[in-house]
């Protein structure tokens, strides 16, 4: 029956992905007795918080057809230098409020690069990747940076009511990005301009300048989770976050936003995230050699992007 | 018809130039519409016909002339700017996001919230829908949903969202490029009969059109451009033949009204 088969394809769309978390999640809990504890569920959950946050602003970016290349060096420029102002002496609230400037404002200037230049997002930010990476470099002369604060490495290790304060954060940083991607007028304008910039723009819409805005985003979340990173590590790393852009491309990607731009959204991302974090956990715990690890999270990404396509 | 104690046109555009590198896409166009009434762009392919409208529409900033708003002048540097003034344009593909919903469609860039912090304002999605629906009853156009992704509708449906988007917001003068070009004859003749409905509403539109008998049938006086130049401001009259072969003849260069002023224009510091 055709009724029949896209009632099923409905469901497969809408729910899908969240299955496949599950019978992941299953397969794990059949196979390891250590998987479904507490201690190893809030464990997945603190490690999939920097990947997370990342693939927030990333999804933001992925939306208007864009992409991010330059979120990891944006990570560990603003951490070195939120870093070494903590060392400095400067007050907490103030060295956070100052390392999520630098990453917004290198957000901004990829924003004004791609907008008003005209630079392609993946060549604009390509540029910044290794302009933030070479200056993490020369900030720090290749050293870490090490022993931070007490009070700014709770942001890190600190736990409230039996849950660890990145886990608060990245929730918290979820569900505002959510509220302003589906409730607001700005979030309709983000898919409206991944949709048909043209459109948007004979619409009436200010298409450079909420373009901007979701890599002005996606420079402060890199920050932000810099800064979870570094507390958590008590050092900051030049060479920290390397590679990052791709795990939070594969979460945005395995969790159905499109590449074209315009079509899906932070829930998806959220399971992405988690089945790339559990799927690494499942890995480790099944002492599979980490060699292999990136075969199967490439595997799997291929394999989420094939049914997306078999089922739009 | 026009008489000096008339009020001013609704819009009045004078002069209009632009180019396109060393393309001169209009060669200084004079354009007048009365309010309520409905007037016929016609002109072949790269007339001028589009470019002109964009130029009202706050698409393109002209290279020179002025427009009019009710006899006070007034300068577009965006599509907002000209929306803001009542100026609405129905462009040829449409222009729709096709990922959102028709009410999404209809208030975009107008959005009602709910209540706002910053930037940031809360949609009232509930107060959207039914506005939609309202509009969508008065234009007497059919849709399945006003939550129906635009995607999903077919391309009649689509142009009626597009149309209803230009009139939700008591638009002095709606624009319509090709709103039947692509369209199925049965589709056509709903579209004109909604340009018939906003018209008895009390509306003033511009429509371009390549199809002859659209324009005989809705407009009251047509423009035809011919390489960026008017060449005839006329009323819409007499026999569909007649019109028809009139029309043509200023189209491909046959007839000109305007030819003498233009050989005045240009001999006075024209392009070439």
């Amino acid at each position: 029956m055709p009724a029949q088969s896209s009632k099923i394809r409905n469901l497969l769309r809408r729910f899908g992905l969240i299955l496949s978390f599950l019978l992941l999640a299953l397969a794990l809990t059949l196979l390891s007795d250590r998987f479904l504890t507490s201690a190893n569920i809030i464990n997945v959950l603190r490690q999939s918080t920097i990947n997370g946050i990342i693939a927030i602003g990333m999804t933001y970016v992925i939306l208007t057809a864009g992409i991010d290349l330059s979120v990891g060096a944006i990570l560990a420029l603003s951490a070195v230098m939120t870093a070494n102002l903590l060392q400095g002496g400067t007050a907490v609230p103030l060295a956070i409020i100052i390392g999520l400037g630098v990453g917004a404002g290198l957000g901004l200037i990829n924003g004004l690069i791609i907008t008003k230049a005209n630079v392609p997002p993946f060549v604009a930010t390509l540029g910044m990747m290794t302009i933030a990476r070479g200056l993490a470099l020369t900030y720090t002369g290749g050293r870490p940076i090490t022993g931070l604060p007490d009070s700014f490495r709770t942001i890190g290790t600190g736990v409230v009511g039996g849950v660890p304060v990145p886990i608060i954060l990245a929730g918290a940083a979820f569900i505002i990005g959510a509220v302003l991607l589906t409730k607001t007028a700005v979030g309709q304008y983000i898919l409206a301009i991944g949709n048909n910039p043209v459109a948007a723009r004979y619409a009436g819409i200010a298409v450079h300048r909420y373009t901007t805005f979701v890599y002005v985003l996606a420079g402060a979340l890199s920050a932000l989770a810099g800064m979870i990173l570094i507390a958590r590590l008590d050092s900051a790393q030049p060479t920290a976050g390397l590679a990052y852009e791709f795990d939070a491309i594969a979460a945005v990607v395995v969790g159905g936003t499109s590449f074209a731009g315009g079509q899906g959204g932070l829930g998806g991302t959220l399971v992405g995230v988690l089945i790339i974090a559990v799927l690494n956990n499942g890995l480790n715990l099944l002492n599979v050699s980490s060699f292999y690890q990136p075969v199967v999270t490439g595997v799997v990404i291929a394999v989420a992007l094939l049914l997306h396509r078999a089922l739009r | 018809m026009s008489h000096p104690t008339e009020r001013p046109p609704i819009v009045e555009m004078r002069g209009i130039k632009k180019h396109f590198g060393a393309v001169q896409a209009l060669r200084g166009i004079d354009l007048a519409l009365q309010n309520n009434e409905v007037l016929g762009l016609m002109g072949d392919n790269a007339a001028g016909k589009s470019t002109l409208m964009k130029v009202l529409s706050g698409a393109y900033i002209p290279d020179g002339g002025g427009i009019f708003i009710e006899g006070k002048e007034v300068h577009f540097t965006s599509p907002m700017n000209a929306r803001n003034q009542g100026i609405e344009m129905v462009y040829q593909d449409y222009a729709l996001s096709n990922n959102l919903d028709v009410a999404a469609n209809v208030f975009m860039g107008r959005e009602a919230v709910r209540w706002k912090l910053g930037p940031f304002g809360v949609l009232d999605n509930a107060h959207m829908e039914l506005e939609t629906k309202n509009l969508i009853n008065r234009l007497k156009i059919r849709l399945p949903s006003v939550r129906q992704k635009v995607e999903r509708l077919s391309g009649g449906q689509r142009q009626a969202v597009a149309i209803a988007r230009a009139t939700a917001f008591d638009a002095k003068v709606i624009i319509m490029d090709e709103p039947t070009a692509a369209l199925s004859v049965a589709a056509i003749d709903k579209v004109i009969e909604l340009i018939q409905e906003l018209k008895a509403q009390g509306a003033s539109i511009i429509i371009i059109s390549h199809r002859l008998e659209d324009i005989y049938r809705v407009a009251d006086r047509m423009i035809v451009l011919r390489h960026g130049r008017k060449v005839c401001d006329t009323k819409v009259e007499g026999e569909l033949h007649d019109f028809r072969e009139r029309v043509v003849a200023y189209m491909i260069g046959a007839r000109d009204d305007f030819a003498d002023e233009t050989a005045v224009s240009q001999g006075s510091g024209g392009s070439r």
